[in-house]
């Protein structure tokens, strides 16, 4: 697709020339965004949003509520096309693939990019089925292969210890950190380029919080990640770029430890000091 | 904020009403609520004492004798059941359709499919009777009819007479209506997260349909099944015109075939009968049965779906 080079040319470009202090591994990046607006009805949500998300790194999306940064996420595996009214323009590159116009099917693009929610939602099933649920639905039958990639996704994301002598029961006996852990092996079972996680930890304790916080350190070696947080504290820790959004427009992007210590706009050290949002 | 010196502050003087007792509400609620205890136990009293002498095995098993006045009502209630499960094979599937396709495929709020929700809950408000009319001119005559054209039934109508099929097809238009409802309202209440899991990890519309939705629905699904189950055993109107005789020594063997219904049986001993006297025992006979059999039917249906809610909350 020629349009395709085209953008990704200018990505380069650009990523080289705008170098301020990322310096991006070019060759690296997972995903590309360029020039994205996202209306909801006559709303307008994202204003020429443009963004490189890299390989093997954790990429946080901060900003006030309402500032666009989960509609955004949600435009990276096509789940915005599930509400009705809504309407796009851009790209949205996938390995230099555009994702909207070049994958006919959403729900192939859904097997690359995964989705974490702020809610866990696991489904009113076993636990084992909640984990072979991707499996099945992407055609694959084998009892032993599903078997062993349960229990290998369970033990990726730190739960198999834990359930691993109730696989048959409901998954909504669970507390809510086993819960929020049981969506992400579930989002592992289909093997993933990239997870995209919306406040995976907002609705859980600190002690949950930080064991998915440690699983996301580990994951970020075979996964991209790219993750909405509301806590500051949250994206400083965990994430190696930030990208600060507000009122639709993404301020500033950048090493999550530059933006943290030396934020370039006014907007960005309001909101990370906590003056606003 | 503090008041200018030299200000006061007025207080306006108001006066609260004594509370009375809330004796009257609460008789007149009650009151409502033991009037329609006692109708309740006056009907049921009335038919069971009246019917209860009359039911035994011959008068569950053998047809009709003596125009009526002896013998039993097996051919009634073997048409009934029949006509209930036909209703219901026609029923449910295409109400289940329509709901998922109301809810699922279009925007549920737009204007085009509110006024579809309107027709349809019309549909639920139009006279029994005319469906019967429309039962006999639609699906005996016109579809029917066509049926003996297109087969080449030179002999006499085979398809193109009253028949069980066409009383079941037009019960099924009847109970459309409760059936689309209910299972709209099942669909509405699965959690979006639900469904938003499913696409996340790959499913298609289809698969989350029928891997999550319908499952999740099910209870609301035969809901709809039980309200029209209870409606299809009782009605007589729709099928007096499509399919139901006033009397027929043997059973129906085939679609096309006419049949008895208690419903229907009811109605004709209490008003065409050559004895009234002698028919009355056996008439408050078939209304027991008629009632014991529709809350039978209820009953199956309730446990079902209490025993999967459990399965569904529990593991």
């Amino acid at each position: 697709m020629p349009a395709a080079d085209k953008i990704l040319e200018t990505v380069m470009e650009k990523s080289v020339e705008t170098t301020d202090d990322r310096q991006f591994d070019i060759n690296n990046l997972k995903m590309t965004i360029r020039d994205l607006n996202f209306y909801y009805g006559a709303n307008q949500a994202l204003f020429k949003v443009s963004l490189d998300i890299e390989a093997n790194k954790v990429t946080a999306l901060i900003g006030p509520s309402g500032c666009g940064k989960s509609t955004f996420l949600r435009t990276l595996n096509r789940m915005n096309e599930t509400i009705p009214g809504i309407r796009m323009e851009g790209t949205v590159l996938l390995d230099g693939k555009d994702i909207y116009k070049e994958f006919k099917d959403a729900s192939v693009i859904r097997t690359r990019v995964g989705m974490v929610f702020q809610k866990s939602n696991p489904f009113p099933k076993s636990i084992f089925e909640n984990v072979a649920y991707g499996l099945r639905v992407n055609g694959i039958n084998d009892s032993k292969t599903i078997k062993e990639v349960v229990e290998e996704s369970l033990k990726n994301a730190f739960l198999w210890d834990e359930v691993k002598d109730k696989l048959e029961v409901s998954a909504n006996m669970l507390s809510g950190g086993q819960q929020q852990r049981l969506c992400i092996a579930r989002a592992l079972a289909i093997r993933p380029e990239v997870i995209l996680m919306d406040e995976p930890a907002s609705a859980l304790d600190p002690l949950s919080t930080s064991k998915i916080e440690d699983l996301i350190g580990e994951l970020k070696k075979n996964y991209t990640i790219v993750i909405v947080t509301h806590n500051m504290q949250q994206a400083a820790r965990i994430s190696d770029y930030t990208a600060f959004f507000y009122e639709g427009v993404l301020v500033e992007f950048g090493y999550t430890k530059m933006i943290f210590s030396r934020p370039q706009k006014k907007k960005t050290e309001d909101y990370i000091t906590g003056r606003f949002g | 904020m503090t008041a200018p010196s030299g200000s006061e502050i007025k207080v306006i003087p108001i006066e609260l009403m004594p509370k009375t007792r809330g004796y009257l509400p609460r008789g007149l609620t009650f009151l409502a609520v033991a009037i329609i205890i006692l109708m309740l136990l006056i009907i049921m009293t009335n038919i069971i004492l009246n019917g209860i002498g009359v039911i035994d095995w011959g008068f569950l098993s053998r047809p009709p004798e003596d125009g009526m006045t002896a013998g039993g009502i097996f051919p009634a209630i073997f048409g009934t059941v029949a006509l209930v499960i036909l209703m219901v094979i026609a029923v449910v599937p295409v109400g289940v359709l329509a709901a998922i396709y109301l809810q699922e495929y279009t925007r549920p709020d737009s204007y085009l499919m509110r006024v579809i929700r309107v027709a349809i809950n019309n549909l639920a408000g139009v006279p029994s009777i005319v469906f019967g009319l429309f039962g006999l001119g639609f699906f005996v005559g016109f579809v029917g009819g066509g049926m003996d054209k297109i087969f080449g039934n030179s002999q006499g109508p085979v398809w193109g007479q009253p028949a069980i099929i066409w009383a079941s097809l037009t019960m099924a238009l009847l109970t459309l209506p409760v059936v689309i409802v209910s299972t709209e309202e099942a669909l509405r209440t699965i959690p979006r997260e639900l469904k938003e899991a499913s696409y996340a990890l790959g499913g298609t519309k289809l698969q989350t349909i029928g891997r999550i939705i319908l499952p999740q629905a099910m209870p609301g699904i035969l809901t709809g099944a039980i309200l029209a189950v209870s409606r299809g055993a009782g009605e007589v109107a729709p099928i007096m015109f499509t399919g139901a005789a006033y009397y027929l020594p043997y059973l129906p063997s085939h679609l096309h075939d006419q049949f008895m219904v208690l419903g229907y049986h009811i109605y004709v001993m209490a008003t065409q009968s050559p004895d009234v006297e002698k028919t009355k025992p056996i008439l408050y006979g078939t209304v027991l049965v008629l009632m014991v059999l529709s809350f039978m039917l209820n009953f199956v249906a309730i446990f079902i779906r209490s025993n999967m809610r459990k399965k569904r909350a529990g593991g």
